[in-house]
């Protein structure tokens, strides 16, 4: 019986920890993360596959682990390899065909680890890989989750994202990624703001209080005989104070 | 004033549905009321002579409101409803309720009057397993029994023929017949008879008493009549008579149908009786004096429909027959001799774009001279209602199609033939294919024509101003249908379950064309498209109604002229595969029709039209062509990109988990819609820009935890172009149904706070911020930052049917939301009241913006219903569309009834008003030109003067 209360309170606590951590970003580039942290909410790994093809068929291959861990903060970070020559190569000739690059992780509950934590399927998303080139391989990637933690998707852009069709001469701008990482959960909206009004109102009443002294003599006399006399005598006289 | 503009413009049509009952009012003689029951849970009395309403009472919709039974006597109309939940009368004369009784539980299976000595004083109602008997005065039960053994014995009719018993029947199918006597007086069993039918099913759909209580079962299997005297005392069988020995046959395959006729409750049916062989052969039969033979009266072939109609003493047959392709003729016989009645034929036209005729009522009345006349309604499959008079005139017709109308569009008239000639003269085509000598006579004959019309007009105009006021009618047909000067009167094409398709003026309401698809299935989804507009004389508008089965996917087009609803003679596509998706693009064919793609299962693409010219187009533009694909039952959205070979390719796909919360709606813009400013200028003279991607999806969902503390309502803003997520809210402890907006660069969107328990609507807006990312174009692919989002919520103190925003040529004048209530009312609701700036504390910023400082709850001003008492029962949607005047905008909703309107969400700001005082300011101008000529003049003079000096 006591456990009900208590629980109430912790659900009641969840929406506002969310909200903290909704921009909880992490982001590096081929660096080992994760050590430390053997809590009950230890985090566990996924894959990040990439697809870059030019005839447009999706092979996906390894581009590096996703470091995710739930619970009270979620946070995610990444560890990723260099692009090998073939794969700059590659990366270049759909670039100049306007192909795409395409990235996947596979669906995951982030807080359920009791549960079987990875669904079938994936999440996808695409940019194109002209830009991926242009930008020097500086891309964000966002997830996406739902209000029990789960990913929903999955997107990624480059910054700059346009394509100029300017030639990226050096090899070494195409080795390694340059990647911003974001978790996003959903965002509360907002309910009326029925307190902040009504104060807002009490305060302007007060304001106005002054001033509203200064009654008519027959609303006076109205509401003075509504404390002394029966109900009929108070009717008949705001029923006059109507009129008039 | 207003009630002046009000005349001109506004329109409303009621309708009830799909005729259930029908009865006429016999009660007197000239009576002229008709009262109908239908599926939409409407009973409504019309006036015969005209076909308007007299009143209408709409109950709520689905099984608890359906209209089980409709019986009519004397002056009392007596309904079960809601699937034998209630019993109700109703006063025919004025439309009142005169008592309403709560039924027993069980499901309802028949019920009959019941009369003693003559006169009807009760009504029997049979349910599954009860038997209940009521006074007609007021409803109060006066008996009610259980049905012996009803678990087993299937009840199914009730009979009372005028004696102090009720019979109930029933039947163990393929066994036997039960029959059970009850006594009037107090329901108590008086006999109990079991009758060996092993051939009988059932009692409902093959078996009516006829003649001193027999009753007549008819049988497919072993193609024989079987005869049964209800009353018989001792132990009773039935006696069969084969067909074959009446000479008669059924079609093969057909189910027998056999048709009777009981004129008064308190007596019994009469003998004869109708029986249908097959869909075009009906046999009017009569049972002998006997009691157990049938002799054969006539013989109908061809008769489509038959009905029996009572006046007087007199009960005749109607029988309908095909006369020719365009009309059909119905004769009067009389029922007892089956002779032919002279001079009561009336012909009944046949719309080539209607549906067939289904269902005859008669309405038979007793002339001076004693003859019988009469009038019909028929019914036909369309659900429209025609009602004609001798001698064959069709006196109205009511389209009760329309009474459940599922999309609509609405597209501009065709100039005249004049304006489109004058177009022609300087069109491409003509320019390069002549010389300049042809173009001179060209335009020499194009001014001769022009001449003749204005000429005509005046002619019109001289002669209806001779003509008595009132005379003078503007009736709209389909010749004289053309464009006004402000593009205000449209064409709309509305599109009904049943499958007819409407073409609707929209200044007038009248009906311009009508075109009926059969074969429509009752549970089709339908999708109206326009492919080309009014605008590319000479080539004719285009529409595309994609009709697509709900539950195997399959679809097919219907292709149509949207001002005349001519099917049009371009051949459509085959369509083997289920269609998943339709999407409209941009790019047009050489003959100006937008091309439609269809998406099939296998994710290939089909092109209408697929011209050479638009493969080619379609092959160059196809890396940039992006579609999205929703499976709400898996959670699934995913976006596809076009290949050259119109396969398609997966780019990218997003999943809400279905165990968590399931997809409800998903909404794009409207791609006609112009936003006339990208920005909005604040209080300090800085601009935030809005965040306008024409590729934005609203995706609402609902959770699947029901319980109040968990509900939740999501809505994901979606780029269907990468399938990035630009932005994720969840309203808690809220649960749907949800109605949304999405436009320009918000979504406003209405729920149920299951905490609070109310309704409440709440706004988003986008803005990219204090500066553009790329001020030229905008590309999904190439928007890096997300935009900022705002958002308020506010409380509304009604919930709502449905949700629309006006739409404008340009997009200047300021946006209103259009909230269809329950009440029937229409709600005009300024946008300016859901902006989540509005301020908590009035600054002088704020004040600057004339924003409203924000108050929790959104009032409904009773100014702002726009159709005032003319209330729209059960709005299902509304559709707006813009006009030449930017102020105006056009809007129609739609439910059960029509309604039409104007809307100005700026006030008229680019139109005078009426009483403007043309004469002062003419009068005024030409004044002081004469002043100027007088004065200058003067001044000449006076120069003149001083120069001789």
């Amino acid at each position: 019986m006591a456990s009900v209360p208590r629980l109430c309170l912790l659900l009641s606590i969840i929406p506002t920890i969310l909200i903290l951590c909704a921009d909880f970003a992490c982001c590096n580039t081929g660096r080992k993360t994760g050590d430390g942290l053997d809590t009950d909410f230890s985090g566990f790994s996924v894959p990040l596959e990439h697809s870059f093809e030019v005839d447009d068929v999706s092979r996906f291959r390894m581009r590096g682990a996703l470091q995710l861990r739930g619970g009270r903060e979620t946070s995610v970070s990444l560890s990723q390899s260099q692009l090998s020559e073939e794969d700059r190569n590659t990366l270049k000739e759909v670039a100049a065909v306007d192909g795409l690059y395409k990235i996947r992780v596979p669906r995951v509950s982030l807080t359920d680890r009791q549960t079987e934590r990875q669904m079938d399927g994936y999440l996808t998303a695409f940019v194109r890989a002209c830009s991926l080139v242009e930008s020097h391989l500086s891309d964000v990637i966002t997830l996406h989750t739902d209000v029990s933690g789960y990913l929903i998707g999955v997107s990624i852009v480059t910054i700059p994202g346009a394509c100029r069709g300017t030639e990226v001469e050096d090899e070494v701008d195409l080795e390694a990624f340059n990647t911003t990482l974001t978790i996003i959960p959903p965002t509360n909206a907002p309910q009326p703001e029925t307190a902040l009004f009504i104060e807002r109102m009490d305060i302007e009443h007060e304001k106005r209080g002054k001033p509203q002294e200064q009654k008519s003599f027959f609303a006076k006399y109205a509401t003075s005989e509504d404390r002394h006399f029966g109900d009929a005598t108070a009717r008949v006289l705001i029923q006059f104070r109507g009129a008039y | 004033m207003e009630s002046l503009e009000l005349a001109t413009h506004v329109q409303r049509q009621q309708y009830v549905g799909k005729t259930l009952f029908a009865h006429f009012d016999s009660h007197s003689q000239s009576s002229k009321k008709l009262f109908l029951a239908t599926d939409k849970n409407i009973f409504a009395s019309f006036n015969s002579r005209t076909g308007d309403l007299f009143w209408r009472h709409v109950d709520k919709v689905g099984p608890e409101g359906t209209i089980d039974i409709l019986l009519l006597h004397g002056q009392d109309a007596l309904m079960v409803v809601g699937g034998g939940r209630l019993l109700r009368s109703w006063d025919t004369n004025m439309g009142g309720l005169n008592w309403e009784a709560v039924l027993d539980t069980g499901s309802f299976q028949a019920a009959c009057f019941v009369a003693i000595q003559d006169t009807v004083k009760h009504v029997a109602v049979l349910k599954k397993a009860v038997i209940s008997l009521h006074y007609l005065t007021n409803g109060h039960q006066k008996w009610v029994e259980n049905l012996p053994d009803s678990d087993t014995v299937q009840y199914q009719a009730v009979y009372s023929g005028g004696e102090e018993e009720v019979y109930v029947l029933g039947v163990v199918p393929n066994s036997h017949l039960t029959i059970i006597a009850y006594s009037l007086e107090d329901g108590e069993i008086i006999k109990q008879r079991s009758v060996e039918a092993p051939w009988l099913s059932s009692v409902e759909s093959s078996c009516v008493v006829i003649g001193q209580g027999v009753l007549m079962c008819v049988d497919p299997a072993t193609l024989a009549l079987y005869t049964l005297p209800i009353q018989a005392e001792e132990a009773p069988q039935f006696n069969q008579i084969l067909l074959q020995s009446l000479d008669l046959e059924v079609s093969l395959g057909f189910q027998p149908v056999l048709v009777s006729s009981q004129p008064h409750p308190a007596r019994s049916p009469i003998s004869e009786f109708f029986l249908q062989l097959g869909p075009d052969h009906h046999v009017l039969l009569q049972l002998n004096a006997d009691g157990y033979t049938i002799a054969a009266l006539r013989d109908f072939q061809p008769a489509f429909l038959v009905s029996f109609a009572t006046t007087g003493e007199k009960t005749v047959a109607a029988v309908m027959t095909p006369k020719n392709e365009t009309a059909c003729d119905i004769n009067l016989f009389s029922a007892d001799s089956g002779r032919r009645l002279l001079d009561t034929t009336v012909i009944f036209p046949l719309d080539l774009n209607g549906g067939k005729p289904f269902k005859l009522y008669v309405h038979a009345f007793l002339k001076k001279d004693d003859s019988v006349g009469y009038r019909v309604l028929v019914q036909t499959q369309d659900h429209a209602l025609t009602f004609i008079q001798q001698p064959g005139r069709v006196v109205w017709t009511r389209e009760e199609a329309l009474a459940d109308v599922v999309t609509m569009e609405m597209v501009d008239l065709p100039l005249t033939g004049t304006q489109a000639e004058l177009e022609g003269e300087f069109g491409k085509k003509a320019a390069i294919q002549d010389g300049l000598f042809p173009m001179v006579l060209k335009r020499l004959s194009s001014q001769v024509i022009l001449l003749q019309v204005w000429l005509a007009h005046l002619w019109k105009l001289f002669y209806e101003a001779r003509q008595p006021h009132g005379q003078v009618k503007n009736e709209v047909t389909i010749e004289t249908l053309s464009r006004d000067e402000f593009n205000l009167q449209k064409m709309m094409v509305m599109v009904t379950a049943s499958g007819k398709l409407f073409g609707i003026d929209s200044k007038s309401g009248s009906i311009l064309w009508k075109h009926y698809l059969e074969n429509v299935q009752p549970n089709a989804v339908f999708k109206l498209i326009v492919q080309r507009t009014t605008a590319h004389f000479p080539h004719p508008p285009q529409c595309t109604l994609l009709i697509k089965d709900k539950d195997t996917g399959l679809a097919s087009l219907h292709v149509f002229n949207p001002i005349f609803g001519r099917k049009s003679h371009i051949a459509p596509p085959a369509l083997p595969r289920p269609i998943l998706q339709s999407l409209l693009l941009p790019v047009i064919d050489q003959d100006y029709a937008k091309v439609l793609l269809l998406v099939d299962d296998q994710y290939k693409v089909t092109a209408f039209p697929s011209t050479k010219n638009v493969l080619q187009q379609l092959q160059e533009m196809a890396s940039s062509i992006f579609f999205y694909l929703i499976r709400s039952d898996q959670g699934n959205l995913s976006g596809f990109r076009l290949r050259k070979d119109l396969s398609t390719e997966r780019i990218w796909e997003v999943v809400l988990p279905t165990e968590v919360q399931k997809i409800v709606a998903v909404n794009g813009k409207r791609p006609n819609e112009h936003v006339h400013s990208q920005g909005r200028v604040m209080g300090d003279r800085s601009v935030l820009y809005k965040y306008l991607n024409p590729n934005l999806l609203a995706v609402v969902t609902e959770s699947t935890d029901a319980h109040p503390e968990r509900a939740f309502v999501g809505v994901f803003l979606v780029d269907g172009v990468t399938g990035r997520i630009i932005h994720e809210a969840v309203q808690r402890k809220a649960r749907g149904p949800v109605h949304f907006v999405h436009s320009e660069n918000w979504v406003v969107y209405e729920y149920w706070n299951t905490k609070s328990r109310r309704n409440e609507f709440s706004v988003l807006e986008l803005f990219e911020g204090t500066e553009l990312y790329n001020s030229t174009v905008f590309s999904s692919l190439d928007r890096p930052h997300l935009p900022q989002v705002l958002q308020q919520t506010y409380i509304f103190p009604s919930p709502i049917t449905t949700m629309e925003a006006t739409l404008t040529e340009k997009g200047i004048t300021s946006r209103h939301l259009l909230v269809g209530l329950p009440s029937g009312a229409i709600l005009s609701l300024p946008k300016m009241f859901l902006d989540p700036r509005r301020p908590e504390v009035v600054t002088e910023h704020s004040r600057e913006e004339n924003l409203i400082p924000y108050a929790p709850e959104m009032p409904i001003r009773t100014e702002w219903f726009i159709n005032y008492n003319q209330t729209v029962a059960r709005v299902k949607g509304i559709y707006t569309a813009p006009s030449g005047l930017e102020s105006t905008c056009l809007v129609v909703a739609y439910g059960l009834d029509i309604y039409q309107t104007r809307v100005y969400p700026s006030k008229q700001f680019d139109v005078l008003k009426d009483d403007y005082d043309y004469v002062l300011i003419s009068s005024v101008l030409l004044a002081l030109f004469f002043a100027t000529m007088i004065s200058k003049r003067l001044a000449q003079v006076k120069l003149l003067n001083r120069a001789w000096r």
